[in-house]
């Protein structure tokens, strides 16, 4: 910095080194706190592993890794531990609100993202985002006082005395008219989930770049040809990534499955009788689960939980990447 | 759109055309009845609620704690005073958890994007947000409620912290993906090292978005039951010094009102009800804010 030149006042703060923190510590500090939150995510997911896999590592080990898995007793007198019961519970519910609540939610992503002129898109997209806002419980609360009660009285009651009357036979099929069974926990669910089918199916609807719906429209196809031929081949990774992750939403949904499903520990065997999911027997008996092996055994029904949510979302993660268009962008 | 041979005459194409537009029309019929179908539950569930709960609704409900059964069914006033409070204590607090941890990894997956770690992070990052709650639930009982020995607000807190992290990380880091990199490059030109030019331009910048992504996190956080049922567990009356909201068991709006569709009393019910308006409101108002404030900003 030897200079001839006499220096003004602003050259000599800028030959000045600045202090260490502008330099090379600050981004070292700063690095290695950003570093740090990241990780952490990291170190959750693995912690969440870990713990639950050691927590269930007894009742695994008394019971085995599939005979736990197959086990179709559920008896905490006995100390007899199987999870199956709760594990078709889940899945029938979740695949049967999925399989109600699919063709609504597409009509919707659809009709927002393609026929909707503004304005009314986005007063639809405000109710279904409001809708996945509802408390899992609120929905519950309905379900037990309102909408339980008057399936029962509309259909279940009904149909069981038809039954009694002219066809014995379906009586064993029909379960007892109570309201609270599967087939209305599974209404209720296909109705929590559409939101996030919505949502997600629309956003991959609204990925598909505009030429290829202009090509289609100049050879002069109506809407309804360029949404079946353009763009929903097009949007279908998108789709059904989307898809998969609103049916892990359903599979981990407990509080209103738990209030209407009946809660029975039995193997379901119709639809129209009690069941349980594995959510639902978690909430319902980990508080008052007396016993180590017990209490271990919920929480290695929550360890399987999360093992089958990680296989539908990395699931969802790679039909996203295998069934996206070569050059799509995905969602 | 027919693969059969192509007839030509007038009347073909006609009929074709009109067949084109009927099924057109037969599909828009389609759409719009999905839209009414998907919407109408909601309409249904808030006209009960309001309707149900509205009568329970009274100043005693903000201002008397639950107590036991026998002081409802004896008729001396009951509310959830203890309930709104340790809702507002364990939320809060939840927030204030998740922000440095959610707004820090989301500046790691924008602002770095070329670090080695981070498509693990947001493979992660997606998979924690599709984990079920109630495993959330079960995590934060075994590593704080059981060695700890107590049902605690902060670790009510520490559960919904981490069932907002995921959505607090993935919308920061899009929010900050958002900003062009020019301003990040003038910052940089000015000589300014990365975490001022981080701290002055980017995140000001990002600001809005990073509010409405904590807002969607907290709106959705603050109406689960599930991972709050085995961490705060829940208590009937109110605690006497603040410290009780955070070392003892807190009662939670969510939790309180799954309890009280349970309970077999009548009076509880209606509470239940009400307690679904306070919620309802509290949920959707956080939703509607973080909403309106999204429209401003584009």
């Amino acid at each position: 910095m030897q200079s001839t030149v006499p220096r003004s006042a602003a050259s000599r703060v800028i030959a000045r080194t600045p202090p260490a923190i502008y330099r090379w510590l600050g981004d070292r500090i700063f690095a290695t706190f950003i570093v740090f939150f990241g990780v952490c995510i990291l170190v959750l997911a693995v912690l969440t592993a870990w713990v639950l896999g050691s927590d269930a590592w007894l009742p695994i080990r008394t019971f085995g890794f599939f005979g736990f898995l197959t086990g179709t007793t559920w008896d905490p007198v006995a100390q007899v531990f199987g999870a199956w019961p709760f594990i078709l519970g889940t899945l029938i519910t979740s695949i049967c609100a999925l399989a109600i609540s699919f063709l609504p939610a597409i009509g919707v992503a659809i009709f927002t993202a393609e026929y909707a002129p503004r304005w009314l898109a986005n007063i639809i997209n405000t109710v279904v985002d409001l809708l996945a806002a509802i408390p899992s419980v609120v929905i519950g609360i309905w379900g037990i006082f309102v909408f339980s009660p008057w399936m029962r009285d509309t259909f279940y009651m009904p149909i069981f005395l038809w039954a009694s009357q002219n066809a014995q036979g379906a009586l064993r099929f029909l379960g007892a008219p109570t309201g609270y069974n599967i087939v209305t926990a599974t209404i209720v669910l296909s109705f929590m989930i559409v939101p996030y089918t919505v949502a997600l199916s629309r956003d991959a609807i609204r990925m598909v770049p505009r030429e290829q719906r202009e090509a289609m429209f100049a050879l002069g196809a109506t809407r309804w040809e360029v949404m079946r031929q353009a763009v929903l081949p097009y949007a279908r990774g998108g789709i059904a990534a989307g898809v998969m992750l609103s049916v892990g939403r359903a599979i981990g949904e407990t509080m209103a499955v738990a209030m209407l499903i009946g809660n029975s520990n039995n193997l379901p065997y119709t639809l129209f009788g009690p069941a349980a999911t594995m959510p639902s027997v978690i909430v319902n008996e980990f508080r008052e689960a007396v016993g180590r092996l017990y209490s271990l055994s919920l929480i290695a029904v929550g360890f399987y939980l999360l093992l089958i949510s990680l296989i539908v979302n990395l699931a969802a993660a790679m039909i996203r990447r295998r069934l996206a268009v070569e050059g799509s962008r995905g969602i | 759109m027919s693969q059969r041979a192509l007839n030509t005459s007038p009347e073909a194409i006609a009929k074709n055309l009109r067949r084109r537009y009927r099924y057109e029309r037969v599909m828009e019929a389609f759409l719009v009845a999905a839209t009414v179908f998907v919407m109408v539950p909601l309409v249904i569930i808030i006209y009960y609620v309001v309707v149900n709960g509205i009568s329970a609704i009274n100043l005693d409900f903000f201002t008397q704690e639950l107590g036991s059964p026998a002081r409802v069914q004896t008729g001396r006033p009951t509310g959830l005073y203890q309930t709104i409070i340790g809702t507002l204590v364990v939320d809060l607090l939840a927030l204030l958890f998740v922000i440095p941890f959610g707004i820090g990894a989301g500046i790691m997956l924008a602002e770095y994007p070329d670090h080695k770690l981070n498509p693990t992070i947001r493979v992660i990052t997606d998979t924690l947000n599709g984990m079920p709650a109630i495993v959330t639930g079960l995590l934060v009982f075994a590593i704080i409620v059981r060695p700890v020995g107590s049902y605690m607000g902060i670790a009510g807190s520490v559960a919904l912290a981490i069932i907002m992290l995921p959505i607090v990380a993935r919308a920061t880091e899009s929010v900050l993906n958002q900003i062009p990199w020019s301003i990040r490059e003038a910052a940089l030109a000015l000589g300014l090292p990365r975490w001022r030019m981080v701290l002055s331009t980017t995140l000001p910048a990002a600001r809005a978005g990073i509010v409405t992504g904590l807002m969607i996190a907290f709106a959705r956080a603050a109406g689960e039951a599930a991972p709050l049922l085995f961490t705060s567990l829940g208590n009937n009356f109110a605690a006497r010094s603040f410290r009780g909201y955070l070392f003892a068991p807190v009662d939670t709006l969510p939790q309180r009102l799954y309890d009280l569709a349970r309970s077999p009393y009548r009076e509880w019910h209606a509470m239940g009800w009400a307690a679904g308006i306070v919620l309802l409101t509290f949920v959707i108002a956080t939703f509607v804010i973080a909403r309106v404030a999204t429209r401003q900003r584009t």
